[in-house]
């Protein structure tokens, strides 16, 4: 992936446009200039734009992720806001909001101001999430206002779950005047004990100690309560089991404010995946059954998850080769994200919609913009080749870190390019 | 000989190797009968004893086959050693590959980890048990003494009663016997059983005195205080009073069941002295057993690598 300044007038030539927005699929070019987008055409091109052949190619909006973990300030090392922005842009990401579990934590307007300003000469627009209690302690709440004033778009101490229900009620109650998410890593820390993956029958064969799936269904069930009592907008983020499922689906029906997500890994792996010890596979929540998986593919296509996260969390080769107890939680996600996720929706749902988890439903999730192809509007251009079946491997990780399960795996769908922030990269 | 390079676990290992296994056992069992109780099998074999978890009878059980066989070895503890949470599995073993070994007999607080090891070194790897998971030269050298004291395993009847939640013995116990054709049943409180068994093809019954009724044999397992770090159970004393093998219990029964322990025992918890004294333990022929199963794996996963090396040796002679 070579990375370069966009040309001040482009022609994307002969695509097929998918918009997301106004969900409509058709054959033609997006002319931009100067970074912005000037006009849909299917001929009449003008003479002195830079073309990208797009053919058999679909151009559709940028991809935008609220959820990953870039690991700055303090763990350099697994990934930067830079390296970061290189995997998302691979992974055809031009918009991602990052967690706050750095070190220190995100959980001051002063350390919102420090993303925003590290961000913004990078190539993918970054959107700090800031923590909701100090020190993500889960404790005393954080200074909300001022660091939204900073760029903060919502609130978690992902990574570590808020288990006291009552500084979680009085985050969501005061979060609630601001109008902007709350987001809950939600498994039960006494019930979940120190369970390394899902309490099932493998967890058994295995000898593992389980963290099963009542751990989050129990908390989100909460969560979803405090969010009825408050008001506010509870985001849950990487749903991974059936029970929880059943919850958030009684909400919908009573029209309450709340939004949910799940991760590639969740939509494509199961707890037997474990067996082999690989220790890429260990993630919070736990991998779990066949029928949790087909349950979150169902949920994705009756609308009770909305998105599509990767929840991408950088770790060093050292720290993951370690025994499968003390290996860290998480795997990256960014750069195998449409490959994985197009192989397992395709025969369960049309590629529009497939690309609105994507695209326009997680930035309704935030309020971004999600009218990208109106005219004057920002270029945020993905270009794929659904078709192109490819092997993932080392080669295509821009990560720092390279904890992917995903190494070895054929998937289905590829990003040939994508145009964000006044750069580009586009292979033909 | 042996269908695969290394003993990981029992669970779907082929029985026909456990029976091969079973009966090398019982041949070796007749050199330990002799006055000199050595043979060259292994010579110029290295064998490194990696025990990252305190164990002596184990490690011990190991040291004396590999001495009674000739192979050289090391022994290497990892806990309280150089072993520092900073040094990756990977690192420690990789030093240890370098050394050029044929085989590693690997300890370890954690499941996965020989699993793990066989993909960082080139040397047969045998499992002396990994945490919770498996423990499968305990299971085999369980079959020795089940079949030398029955003829056969199949269609036998066996209660393991215990924590089987935090039991290795236990996994490997279920997938050897069952393989081989016995019957096992499981007795212990929910609180102590993995919340799934659907993996294992085992019955559940809470009443000790039903499984005495039905079983020919009785594996019990010693409760695992130190690893609960939480109360699965609320008193040893409840936990005795039902679940315990007491002295007063088997005479009310009044029946020849064949006692079994791994070791070491809790007296007076999961086990009476009385009981694991009486004639109907055979847990001291277990630690026998166990020297001359181990003997018998080593050979079966070693001895292959020696006719495989000096046939080239001879090839390259002509
Ligand atoms: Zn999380």
């Amino acid at each position: 992936m070579i990375l370069k300044k966009q040309p001040s007038s482009i022609l994307l030539k002969d695509g097929l446009i998918l918009d997301p927005y106004v969900k409509k699929t058709y054959k033609g070019s997006i002319l931009l200039k100067n970074g912005k987008i000037d006009k849909i055409l299917k001929q009449d091109y003008p003479q002195d734009a830079t073309v990208f052949d797009c053919k058999d190619k679909v151009i559709t909006h940028g991809f935008c992720d609220v959820h990953v973990h870039f690991r700055e300030p303090g763990r350099e090392d697994k990934e930067t806001l830079e390296t970061g922005c290189n995997a998302a842009l691979s992974g055809g990401f031009t918009r991602v909001c990052v967690m706050p579990n750095t070190d220190p934590p995100l959980d001051s307007p002063e350390s919102i101001r420090f993303i925003i300003e590290k961000s913004k000469n990078l190539p993918v627009h970054v959107h700090p999430i800031g923590a909701i209690t100090k020190s993500q302690e889960g404790r005393v709440i954080t200074e909300m206002g001022g660091m939204i004033k900073a760029g903060a778009v919502a609130f978690s101490d992902d990574g570590i779950p808020v288990s006291n229900g009552q500084v979680f009620r009085l985050a969501c109650d005061y979060a609630s005047m601001f109008g902007v998410p709350t987001i809950n890593h939600a498994e039960d820390p006494c019930i979940r004990r120190d369970g390394v993956m899902h309490e099932g029958t493998v967890s058994a064969e295995l000898g593992f100690t389980g963290n099963p799936d009542i751990a989050e269904s129990s908390m989100i069930n909460r969560d979803l309560e405090i969010s009825q009592l408050t008001g506010v907008h509870l985001h849950v983020p990487h749903v991974s089991a059936l029970k929880s499922i059943e919850h958030i689906r009684k909400r919908l029906e009573l029209n309450q404010n709340i939004t949910a997500e799940v991760t590639p890994h969740h939509l494509y792996f199961n707890h037997e995946s474990i067996r082999s010890f690989d220790t890429s596979f260990k993630v919070a929540p736990p991998l779990r059954t066949e029928k949790d998986r087909l349950g979150l593919i169902k949920a994705l296509k009756e609308g009770i998850i909305s998105c599509i996260a990767t929840d991408h969390a950088p770790h060093t080769i050292e720290e993951k080769e370690a025994d499968f107890n003390e290996a860290p939680f998480g795997m990256i996600g960014l750069e195998s994200c449409f490959g994985s996720v197009y192989k397992v929706l395709k025969n369960e749902m049309n590629l529009l919609e497939i690309i609105k988890l994507l695209t326009v439903n997680p930035r309704k999730v935030m309020s971004f913009e999600t009218d990208l192809f109106k005219k004057g509007v920002e270029a945020e251009i993905t270009i794929l080749d659904p078709n192109r079946e490819w092997i993932f491997g080392l080669d295509y990780i821009k990560s720092k870190s390279r904890n992917s399960p995903f190494i070895g795996e054929s998937l289905l769908g590829m990003v040939n390019g994508c145009f964000s922030k006044g750069n580009y990269f586009f292979l033909s | 000989m042996l269908s695969n390079r290394h003993l990981l676990g029992l669970k779907n290992y082929p029985s026909q190797d456990i029976q091969t296994i079973i009966d090398t056992a019982f041949q070796f069992k007749e050199v330990l009968d002799r006055p000199i109780k050595k043979v060259p099998s292994l010579q110029g074999q290295t064998i490194v004893n990696l025990f990252f978890e305190n164990s002596t009878r184990t490690r011990i059980s190991f040291e004396l086959a590999q001495k009674r066989l000739s192979a050289d070895m090391v022994n290497f503890s990892g806990s309280g050693s150089s072993l520092k949470k900073g040094e990756s599995l990977k690192d420690t073993v990789q030093n240890l590959a370098a050394m050029k070994i044929d085989a590693v007999i690997m300890r370890h607080s954690v499941p996965g980890t020989p699993v793990q090891l066989t993909k960082f070194i080139d040397a047969v790897v045998i499992n002396a048990g990994d945490g919770t998971h498996e423990h499968p030269t305990q299971a085999i050298l369980d079959m020795v003494s089940l079949q030398e004291k029955f003829g056969s395993l199949k269609g036998l009847k066996i209660g393991i009663v215990g924590d089987m939640l935090h039991s290795r013995v236990a996994r490997s116990n279920i997938f050897g016997l069952t393989t081989m054709g016995a019957h096992v049943k499981l007795c212990a409180p929910p609180t102590l059983l993995p919340s799934d068994l659907g993996g294992f093809p085992v019955n559940i019954s809470y009443s000790l005195d039903e499984i005495i009724d039905w079983a020919d044999s009785l594996i019990i397992l010693r409760l695992q205080l130190e690893r609960m770090g939480q109360t699965l159970i609320p008193s040893v004393r409840e936990y005795r009073s039902f679940f315990g093998v007491t002295s007063e219990r088997m005479k009310k029964h009044g029946k020849p069941l064949v006692i079994m322990h791994p070791g070491p025992m809790n007296r007076g918890i999961e086990i009476d002295s009385d009981v694991a004294d009486s004639n109907q333990a055979i847990i001291l022929n277990q630690v026998l057993n166990g020297v001359a199963s181990r003997m018998a794996i080593l050979y079966l996963l070693l001895s292959k690598k020696n006719s495989e090396e000096s046939d080239r040796d001879e090839q390259k002679l002509k």
